[in-house]
């Protein structure tokens, strides 16, 4: 049970039950879909970008509670966060998920999303995490695509 | 005497443990498990006996054609087919059904024509059907599901029509569980001439099949889903509409005599069977047959129906669990949801617990959009399984609720 309990944190739990800027923006100037056809998670994320620095982000959608929690929890650690480095997290975050070693600064940087590190001992849940950091990937490149982890 | 325990000890793999535990598997639907003998068979096969068949004059090639061949027949005594001719083997449900669709129906589908299939079909029973509609420019016409998970076979006097080219329907859902009136739908459909596919990759393992019987025109299924190897399945159509088919796929032996003018083609069903095929498959295949066999597979029904029953009311039992499919006449397999609780999160939980479940669609989304659900979780029982392994899948259940509060 010790790994479900490193996967299925209190804060991912939380986040899941009530997951924060759950919602849509009128006003925004990035927007993505994204999907993973697998387990058939939906998400559409919304951005309003302002020289350069993410003053409002939003998502909707339904998943399963890692991928809930991870797009709640990363709405919220990237609001005020500029372009440039939100590129950079998005990195930390996936070397972080899919079990790569990150340095002590690195993981500092994370902040609460380091919660997700249990998420590298099951590699199939590894997607559920990620579709929201590619999806916002997407939106910053303002594709209207749908991101797909599969 | 039906012997649980004594059939666990054929299946090397339900020795194992998983995440530290002892393995549930409830994912047959999916594949089955392998028995000793099954596995064996290969491994004596390129031991002893491995050459290419249909060619060589000497005697390993006739030793591993005579194999080959006598699978063939193998097949055709399990399903009842009147000659062992009317057996191709393909590579699975997936290729029997593409063949039907590109041999059969294609030549004779004109624009406006109609193809019949079922809401709750399994990806390979739609798209092969859908591909085809959309070269000819021919319409997908579907009977509709009810609530319980049962077919509105009310509709189908009217959605069978003088365009209606063919009718293409699982004989069990791989989702739901429900086991379809396929005698009602072939009757009918015959009634107006039109011939009927009959997707047998679930009810294979499950229930006895005659398709003479039956009168279907087309029966498909999979090795791996009746406890053979994957990579190979079989094809029943009647000799006289094989004859009137074309060819599959162009290569070595489907031909008689090659020129650069003209191809002289093989007899059925050697004419869609080109290329070396997946001789150790068609071997495992039979030998998994004859394994069934040898128990019965009305025994395996019975047993399987009785387990099938006190997982129902276990799981019933469950606060929170709703299930998907609750058709009075259905094969071993439950979906449900859990009020709440995504199903990914469900089957990675139950998992740490050393039950295999499958979650997701099932390759069966509009099954999952008529129920507007993303997914279900599923177990699927085979005759492997035990009442004991249900009390430990109800217990993993509730531990899911427990930790996901």
């Amino acid at each position: 049970m010790s790994e479900l309990r490193e996967l299925y944190q209190e804060v991912i739990l939380d986040h899941n039950k009530n997951p924060r800027n759950f919602k849509k923006l009128d006003e925004h100037s990035h927007h993505a879909n994204g999907h993973n056809p697998l387990c058939g998670d939906k998400l559409e994320l919304f951005l309003e970008v302002e020289d350069d620095i993410i003053k409002e982000i939003s998502f909707v959608g339904s998943g399963c509670a890692i991928s809930t929690s991870s797009a709640s929890l990363m709405t919220q650690f990237l609001k005020g966060k500029s372009i440039e480095d939100t590129k950079q997290y998005f990195e930390y975050f996936h070397d972080l998920v899919t079990g790569k070693q990150l340095s002590d600064d690195e993981l500092e940087h994370l902040g609460k999303l380091a919660v997700f590190a249990g998420v590298q001992e099951f590699p199939a849940r590894v997607k559920c995490a990620s579709l929201s950091w590619h999806t916002l990937m997407n939106a910053l490149d303002s594709t209207e695509q749908t991101a797909a982890t599969e | 005497m039906f012997d649980v325990q004594k059939i666990r000890k054929d299946f090397p793999i339900l020795q194992h443990e998983v995440q530290g535990k002892p393995l549930v598997y409830v994912d047959s639907a999916a594949s089955t498990q392998k028995p000793q003998a099954v596995i064996d068979s290969i491994s004596e096969l390129y031991s002893k006996h491995y050459a290419n068949i249909h060619r060589g004059v000497y005697y390993l090639s006739q030793k591993s054609t005579a194999l080959y061949e006598s699978s063939r027949e193998t097949v055709k005594n399990f399903i009842n087919a009147r000659d062992a001719k009317e057996i191709v083997f393909v590579r699975g449900t997936t290729e029997g059904v593409n063949l039907v669709a590109s041999s059969f129906l294609e030549p004779l589908l004109e624009v406006d024509d109609e193809i019949l299939i079922s809401e709750m079909e399994h990806h390979s029973n739609i798209i092969p059907w859908q591909l085809l509609a959309e070269r000819k420019g021919a319409k997908l016409r579907i009977i509709p599901l009810l609530e319980n998970g049962d077919l509105d076979l009310a509709k189908l006097p009217e959605l069978l029509t003088s365009k209606t080219m063919i009718v293409a329907v699982t004989q069990m859902s791989n989702s739901l569980g429900t086991i379809n009136d396929i005698a009602t739908i072939i009757e009918q459909a015959h009634d107006k001439d039109i011939p009927v596919l009959i997707d047998g990759a679930q009810s294979i393992a499950h229930m006895p099949i005659d398709v003479q019987e039956l009168d279907c025109d087309f029966f498909v299924f999979s090795g791996h889903k009746i406890y053979g190897p994957s990579g190979i399945g079989a094809l029943y159509a009647k000799a006289e509409i094989l004859e009137s088919m074309v060819p599959y796929q162009g290569g070595g032996d489907m031909i008689l005599n090659v020129s650069f003018e003209k191809t002289e083609y093989n007899e059925i069903p050697y004419k869609f069977e080109a290329g070396t095929p997946n001789i150790s498959g068609a071997i495992g295949m039979a030998v998994a047959l004859d394994y069934v066999s040898e128990i019965g597979i009305s025994n395996i029904d019975r047993y399987e129906q009785d387990l099938l029953s006190y997982a129902v009311e276990q799981f019933g039992q469950i606060e929170g669990l709703r299930f998907i499919g609750t058709a009075a006449l259905k094969g071993s397999i439950i979906s449900f949801v859990l009020d709440g609780i995504h199903p990914h999160d469900v089957g990675t939980i139950m998992d740490m617990e050393g039950v295999s479940v499958r979650t997701g669609h099932h390759c069966t989304q509009p099954v999952m959009e008529f129920y507007n659900i993303p997914a279900t979780t599923r177990i699927s029982l085979a005759f492997y399984n035990t009442k004991a392994e249900i009390d430990q899948i109800a217990a993993s259940i509730k531990k899911v609720k427990e930790l996901m509060g």
